[in-house]
């Protein structure tokens, strides 16, 4: 992952300002307008979690590639309390907060890959790929 | 009534965005409310929730709401996602809006 932008999360305008450099990044990288608007749904969702759940943390967007392939990379973390269920949290329309609770079975539709950690008490970091066809 | 959201909107704004709206309707007692939100960047489940509401509660007021003009890549994210806007009417642009409802109040004389 190179080139790297970090966009800290602090309140609902940095979740605008995370999505919109996602979303030019990603058609930058060559995706399509239609994969640019997934990419950015996700990270708006994301970012949204770190502002209700934890109130600040990071959201990092770059390229990922592998041998074949090339993507693009998002990383969202933040030192808020953790997820105590993560089980709970995977399943369509659970939620803590009230609102509607789709937001990381969704985000993981919108992506390729999804990768959750999370220690009670310490944090979480959510890590999301797509890949370019 | 009609509403053009212009940009990008924030939470804090499609929180004011929903104030303003149902003030508005029972002020100029309108009967049909067309919000048109070709703008949008992209409808996150935040901004469709609060989408839903102000047409939930516009209808309470006896009135109907249309959202016109969801880009079909930010319809294409919202499936995706998982998010219906149900119970709320859509068409494809201001036009179609408006005939949808000069067609209802036609009906109901």
């Amino acid at each position: 992952m190179s080139d790297v932008i970090c966009v800290p999360i602090n309140s609902d305008k940095d979740i605008v300002t995370a999505r919109q450099e996602g979303r030019s990044l990603a058609l930058e990288l060559g995706f399509s307008e239609t994969d640019s608007a997934l990419i950015a749904t996700a990270i708006s969702e994301l970012a949204r979690n770190i502002v209700t759940y934890a109130k600040r943390g990071e959201v990092h967007i770059g390229t990922a590639t592998d041998a074949h392939r090339e993507g693009i990379l998002v990383v969202a973390k933040d030192k808020g309390s953790g997820i105590a269920n993560v089980r709970l949290a995977l399943q369509d329309g659970f939620s803590t907060s009230g609102s509607l609770g789709l937001g990381l079975p969704g985000v993981k539709r919108l992506m390729d890959d999804f990768e959750l950690v999370t220690d009670v008490g310490r944090g979480t970091t959510v890590t999301i790929r797509k890949w370019k066809e | 009534m009609i509403a053009t959201v212009q940009a990008a909107l924030t939470d804090d704004d499609l929180v004011h965005l929903r104030r303003a709206m149902v003030e508005r309707v029972v002020v100029s007692r309108s009967l049909g409310v067309i919000i048109d939100v070709t703008a949008m960047d992209i409808m996150d489940s935040f901004a469709s929730r609060t989408l839903r509401e102000v047409a939930q509660m516009i209808r309470l007021r006896g009135a109907e709401t249309v959202i016109v003009g969801i880009q079909p890549e930010v319809a294409f994210a919202m499936v995706q996602l998982g998010i219906t806007l149900e119970g709320v009417v859509t068409a494809l642009d201001l036009e179609e809006g408006l005939e949808y409802l000069n067609q209802k109040f036609k009906s109901n004389g």
